[in-house]
């Protein structure tokens, strides 16, 4: 069992302990562990890695621009543009969430 | 504002618990068990995540994956299995992922070992067990011996079973009644059972139209979208689909045709489609797994799926404890499969596993041969709280079934195939 929330744990050590450059270098692999962890959450429907399949009904989302993947999403969660399923799927990811997603795909080639 | 702000990634970020370099995790071995909607993905994604440094072998004893979402369009006949079929030898071919087309009889979690039928025995850093359900036959009386005989079939797991009941359905006459009992939730594929009411109707529709099909359930209500279910019912197949709540059934008689419940009188049918209670595989079970729910599910830590009962062992899919609204999906053990598949790279590599997992949940239904609607949720992994759960205001249902949400569902079934498989 741990005693604190991981966050609390996280933000305890974080001031403890000064970052080297040379950790810094793994926690890049840690970073894009997570990023690339959520950005899974999307395969389902729009393709590995965001690679849809030849003739997909459901666009694919690597190689987009990450500003218009950011304003879709907001328009989904806005109602702005309509959709069967996606306004109800935006809802559940945040704007920090959403931004990172963006660039995640946006980095992707197409 | 932001209530999950990535503020925690950069918290790791800044922390650098990571310090190990991708050698410590080169060689590495992870073994999956069970090539499903979990365990493929999980092979799939281990490979991945750690940019092919962890070796991984998936024992399933078949050569294709067949899948159990879109089955029902077999028993109502407008797809067949080849349709929803897919090889592993592309999981081979692409991600050099191991086969071991074996059955795991026995784990020993102290040495971390999985022994095969065929006797070869294969060690492991981390295990995934993406075991799925057993049926639990005895649950009913008289069931075991009608299901060995194969007069009463049960079909929820897609192959030569879902080909045996279409045959039963062809083989009654019209005016014959088929009856679906259900077992109380939690089972696999909560929507299924409705979805299968909806395809035997439609075959009835077009081909049987004296015949019933006649739902016998053990829940208080439809367990999944229950309003779409039954307007499809009255408004598609009026007069055909009758459902029954809180039938619980106790016994079957195949010779007679007779269902027997706990409380209300004996029902006959023509074509009597049992489903028992569920619960974790033999395999999960056996190895002492199954440690929630009186032994039925296996507990684990949500936020890596690693099992609550034994270390370095991860549980996936159908065979765990659900946390809150969680569905037995094929979709959800997709998505459990890459959280656990993020934080074994992660445990291999030395840094924490990934502080806030999300998972989303789509299930399709196809209430004819193309009209179609969904049930959709978001998951969060909350940390204070130790479990997931769903996000306020995301998710929701279909407004009513469309072809364009059928087009979306065999998109999806495509798309998901591929990320698990290809």
């Amino acid at each position: 069992m741990r005693p604190y929330p991981i966050l609390l744990t996280l933000f305890a050590l974080h001031i403890a302990i000064p970052v080297s450059p040379a950790h810094a270098a793994g926690d890049i692999e840690a970073k894009q562990l997570y990023v690339q962890s959520l950005a899974a959450t999307c395969a389902n429907c729009h393709g590995t890695e965001g690679h849809a399949l030849s003739g997909a009904t459901v666009p694919g989302l690597a190689g987009r621009s990450a500003d218009e993947l950011v304003a879709q999403m907001k328009a989904f969660r806005s109602g702005e543009r309509k959709a069967t399923i996606m306004h109800q799927i935006a809802k559940g990811f945040s704007e920090s969430q959403t931004q990172l997603l963006a660039e995640y795909f946006a980095a992707q080639k197409r | 504002m932001d209530r999950r702000s990535f503020i925690q990634v950069g918290a790791a970020l800044a922390l650098g618990v990571s310090s190990i370099p991708a050698q410590a995790m080169r060689g590495a071995k992870v073994v999956v068990i069970g090539g499903g909607y979990g365990g493929a993905t999980a092979a799939k994604y281990i490979r991945l995540l750690s940019k092919q440094r962890i070796e991984v072998t998936l024992v399933e004893p078949e050569q294709s994956f067949i899948s159990c979402p879109l089955s029902n369009l077999v028993i109502g006949g407008s797809r067949s299995l080849a349709d929803l079929s897919r090889p592993y030898s592309t999981l081979t071919k692409q991600h050099g992922i191991t086969h071991a087309r074996d059955m795991a009889v026995s784990v020993d979690p102290v040495a971390r070992t999985v022994k095969l039928a065929g006797g070869s025995v294969l060690s492991y850093d981390k295990l995934v067990m993406s075991p799925g359900i057993d049926l639990n036959y005895s649950s009913i009386e008289g069931l075991p011996e009608a299901q060995r005989q194969g007069k009463i079939l049960q079909a929820w797991k897609a192959g030569p079973e879902t080909i045996a009941l279409r045959k039963q359905l062809e083989a009654m006459p019209d005016g014959g009644v088929y009856a679906l009992t259900i077992p109380e939730a939690p089972f696999r594929c909560p929507p299924g059972p409705y979805e299968r009411a909806c395809q035997v109707a439609f075959y009835f529709q077009r081909h049987k139209p004296k015949s019933k099909v006649l739902v016998l359930d053990a829940n208080q209500d439809i367990v999944s979208k229950p309003a779409l279910f039954k307007k499809a019912w009255s408004e598609r197949y009026p007069g055909i689909v009758e459902y029954r709540n809180q039938h619980k059934v106790v016994a079957v008689a195949p010779s007679e045709g007779l269902i027997k419940f706990d409380v209300h009188a004996d029902v006959k049918a023509d074509v009597i489609n049992a489903l028992p209670a569920m619960r974790a595989n033999k395999i999960a079970t056996q190895t002492g797994l199954a440690n929630m729910a009186d032994g039925r599910w296996c507990g684990v830590n949500y936020q890596t799926f690693e099992s609550s009962a034994a270390k370095d062992i991860f549980v996936i899919g159908d065979a765990i404890q659900v946390a809150q609204l969680m569905p037995k999906s094929g979709h959800m053990a997709n998505n459990h499969a890459k959280v656990a598949a993020a934080a074994i790279v992660a445990q291999l590599s030395g840094i924490e596993p990934n502080p806030q997992p999300m998972l989303t949940n789509t299930c399709y239904s196809f209430i004819d041969d193309r009209n179609v609607v969904h049930v959709a949720s978001v998951h969060e992994y909350l940390a204070t709280e130790r479990t997931f759960k769903v996000v306020q205001g995301a998710g929701g249902l279909s407004a009513e079934p469309t072809e364009l949400e059928g087009s979306y569902a065999n998109n999806w079934a495509r798309t998901i195939w591929a990320d698990m498989l290809e």
